[in-house]
């Protein structure tokens, strides 16, 4: 066990140093350092246009994408030393919050399926955020129960034509790209008849309308698709295979959003030790200080959590299931942090003008977002479950629809009566 | 970076349990549980003929002085088999102490025989009702005389040798850290919520004492620091070792036609514990780091680790009963003896609260977001 960094990682941490020094946005750091959960402060800067830039200038130098291989944009750079990159990042990783579906999700399953020459193509303009990809996977009738899908793509000629609807598709309002996942054969079992593809989000027939969020902003999207033709060789995997596909991405999603995700402890520790609470810091009262140990210590366990990944990795093991517990941690736990965090400040915990609220609002905002976190990406539910099944071996939910071809699964009360 | 054990200590682990398995099932926690035996003898012996004891003791002292991550697990070990034996009394406290503050005639002395466990050690704080407190201690020692009552004492019943906390009468503005040895004292057993760790009242009457530090409570703090990460990782042995019987139970027994791990309420509590066994487990992994290299981090890395086990011991502890419904509620089932010894290594060197301020004490000033 050693946790110094070997003197080939001291020698890449300082290369990485004097690139940020160099390069990096530092005009923008007094904005993101105060940047709440949910919310990336750029101050009167477009946040796209800087998020675009910032990932441009790293992939001109080699620093983005740091794992991929360098034909596609990136540095064949290894685990520890793609940690090393985001701790010296810091702040301004902050600004790659648009381009992690792309990078992390859909970029994984592309390497995985597509062809060489598309590989090619779209793998180092995704690198270095020229373009920017969704994932078009949940809809109105699959959600956790993904393999319930309906969007429907039919073969003609050399093309498939899809018809149906996306819902809840992050960043499609700002996508070039989207892997997508559709419904090819209805008459068998659910999971069987799937088929997936990417697609160029300017396509004739895609039409997109903003959801409006529960906390006011619209990062979330309705995808429709009307007659939509896409070339077979735009295919990820092969017919019918498409749920096989999908676990490639859902798997890179929870190591993605898993490792990296905030817990909201430094900003309520930061609270505490200036807020006053009945005459001295609140940090002094053993209320404050239970629940704040709590806290870091599911923090930590997280931190350390990655950094043992990180070196299983290393070491060429695989990531397994256990990942799962990153976002039921932290999600539970930024929730709570908000609620605490507001109820120190009495009834101005209520205000969520950032020129008046304290902190410009963060815990505003991370009491806003936050519930969203614990059904992005899999469910807390939907995590247990994994955790239960695939981590310790427990049996399966009793599926009603279990081996029943798709078209004759009951999908409402009234089906079933 | 490399955080993992290596194979060696993974091989050092792996020989612990095996020996375990076959030398401490729950039948022997039993026997000391219902009185037949004091503590595990035989058990106690094996351990110390393995080199157990003197872990991380170094060789002049009688020990292999392999090391503190070897001896965290170690430590692991004995939680996950509710080992009845004083082996964290003698080894994480009493050794560690003479280790730390005595002198090289007493570690000559005394190490060596705690390593062959011959000699068995106890600390003994606590005095009264309530949290300790160095202003609240009454013990007093005059001269070499030590006075006064200490009321929960692990291990005590067996004890050969006592670190006690006494009050100089010197007027040190500070409790001290005393020597005293089992003939001097009057020993009387006390139950408690773990039958199988001999606790007693320990009453000193003029005994005979040999100063170990006058700075005794931040020395005390300096042993927990330390100590706390050995009792953690018994407590995540303790966890896993409860997890691992939910687990089981959880696949064979049926209800309603099915197995009961099948119904998401008993999964999803079941993941529960996972996670916070799992949280717990890389604390303690840092922790044990930290306390090999004599890391400045050790106060907070310990108190994290104590405070995230001893949440993930009483959690998994707790619902391994639940798990087992009426089952888990027997004599005859074992899920009690997890259950008592978590909630009383929970208690021992000081209980949730006050690590949870330890804690919150030790972190760095303004950490910026
Ligand atoms: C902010 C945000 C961004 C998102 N971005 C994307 C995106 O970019 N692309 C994309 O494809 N999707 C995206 N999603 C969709 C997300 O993956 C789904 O919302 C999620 O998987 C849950 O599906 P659902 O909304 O259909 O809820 P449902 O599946 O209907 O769930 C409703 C409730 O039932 C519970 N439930 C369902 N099944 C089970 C079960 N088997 N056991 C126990 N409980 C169960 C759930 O836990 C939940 O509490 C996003 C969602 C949010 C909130």
């Amino acid at each position: 066990m050693d946790f110094s960094d070997t003197p080939e990682e001291a020698g890449f941490r300082a290369e990485v140093r004097t690139f940020v020094d160099e390069h990096a946005p530092h005009y923008l750091a007094p904005f993101l350092a105060k940047s709440g959960f949910g919310n990336t402060h750029t101050g009167d800067y477009d946040t796209l246009t800087e998020a675009k830039k910032w990932q441009k200038t790293k992939a001109e130098h080699g620093w983005a994408c740091l794992m991929w291989p360098t034909q596609y944009g990136g540095r064949g750079a290894s685990p520890m030393q793609n940690v090393i990159w985001s701790q010296e990042e810091g702040l301004y990783g902050r600004l790659s919050s648009l381009f992690i579906i792309g990078q992390g999700m859909c970029a994984p399953t592309m390497m995985a399926y597509a062809s060489e020459a598309h590989k090619q193509r779209y793998l180092p303009k995704l690198a270095s955020g020229e373009e920017v990809w969704c994932q078009l996977f949940s809809e109105p009738h699959g959600g956790s129960d993904l393999a319930g899908l309906r969007t429907r793509a039919q073969k003609s000629g050399d093309e498939w034509v899809i018809n149906g609807q996306k819902i809840w598709t992050s960043g499609a309002q700002h996508s070039d790209f989207g892997i997508l996942i559709t419904r090819t054969d209805p008459d068998v079992a659910k999971h069987k008849g799937l088929t997936m593809f990417f697609l160029d989000m300017k396509s004739p027939g895609v039409k997109i309308v903003p959801i409006r969020q529960a906390n006011g902003n619209s990062e979330f999207n309705e995808v429709y698709f009307d007659n939509v033709r896409i070339p077979d060789h735009q295919r990820l995997g092969e017919v019918g295979e498409g749920w096989r596909v999908s676990i490639t991405t859902l798997m890179n999603e929870r190591m993605a959003i898993g490792g990296s995700i905030p817990t909201g402890f430094p900003e309520i520790y930061e609270l505490v030790q200036t807020l006053s609470l009945d005459g001295a810091p609140a940090v002094e009262n053993p209320a404050v200080k239970s629940r704040l140990a709590g806290w870091y210590v599911k923090a930590a366990g997280l931190g350390h959590n990655a950094s043992r990944m990180i070196s299983a990795l290393s070491k060429g093991e695989m990531p397994g299931p256990e990942n799962s517990m990153g976002k039921l941690v932290a999600g539970n736990m930024m929730q709570d942090i908000a609620k605490f965090a507001l109820d120190l400040q009495g009834q101005a915990g209520s205000l969520v003008d950032p020129e008046i609220a304290e902190g410009a609002a963060r815990f505003q905002a991370m009491l806003l977002r936050s519930p969203a976190v614990r059904i992005e990406g899999g469910t807390d539910q939907i995590l247990r479950n994994i955790i239960g099944e695939r981590v310790l071996g427990l049996p399966e939910d009793l599926r009603a629809d279990k081996g029943m071809p798709f078209n004759k699964i009951p999908t409402s009360q009234q089906d079933k009566s | 970076m490399d955080f993992d054990f290596s194979d060696e200590q993974k091989l050092l682990a792996d020989q612990v349990k095996r020996f375990l398995d076959e030398n401490c099932d729950s039948r022997v926690v039993r026997s000391v549980l219902e009185g037949e035996a004091d503590f595990a003898e035989a058990v106690w012996q094996g351990l110390a003929d393995l080199g157990l004891h003197g872990t991380a003791i170094p060789e002049t002292y009688g020990g292999t002085g392999a090391g503190y991550l070897e001896l965290c697990l170690v430590a692991q070990q004995l939680g996950a088999h509710i080992a009845p034996v004083p082996f964290a009394s003698s080894v994480y406290l009493v050794a560690e102490a003479l280790l730390l503050w005595g002198s090289e005639a007493q570690k000559l002395i005394w190490l060596p025989k705690l390593c062959t466990g011959e000699v068995k050690g106890a600390l003994a704080t606590t005095e009264s009702l309530t949290q300790l407190r160095p202003q609240d201690v009454a013990t007093t020692c005059s001269g070499d005389r030590l006075n006064g009552t200490k009321l929960v004492v692990s291990d005590g019943g067996i004890a050969d040798l006592f670190v006690v906390l006494a009050q100089p009468e010197s007027g040190s503005p500070t409790p001290a850290l005393y020597l005293v040895t089992a003939d001097q004292v009057q020993v009387q057993a006390v139950d408690s919520v773990d039958l199988t760790r001999n606790t007693a009242r320990v009453t000193f009457a003029g005994a005979s004492a040999q100063l170990l530090t006058g700075e005794g409570w931040s020395a005390l703090q300096k042993l927990y620091d330390r100590a706390g990460v050995l009792f953690a990782f018994e407590q995540l042995g303790c966890a896993q070792a409860a997890l691992a019987m939910a687990v089981a139970y959880a696949q064979e027994r049926f209800a309603f036609g099915r197995a009961i791990g099948s119904f998401q309420a008993i999964k999803h509590m079941l993941a529960d514990m996972y996670v916070a066994m799992k949280l717990a487990e890389s604390n303690c992994y840092y922790a044990a780091w930290a306390l090999a290299n004599n890391s400045a981090d050790l106060p907070l890395a310990g108190a994290t680790a104590r405070v995230a086990a001893t949440q993930a011991s009483q959690l998994c502890a707790r619902d391994n009963i639940q798990v087992h419904g009426g089952m888990g509620f027997t004599w005859e089932f074992d899920c009690h003896l997890y259950y008592r010894r978590a909630n009383y290594l929970a208690l021992e060197l000081g209980s949730l609260s006050e690590w949870e301020a330890r804690l919150v004490d030790h972190l760095p000033l303004q950490q910026s977001a």
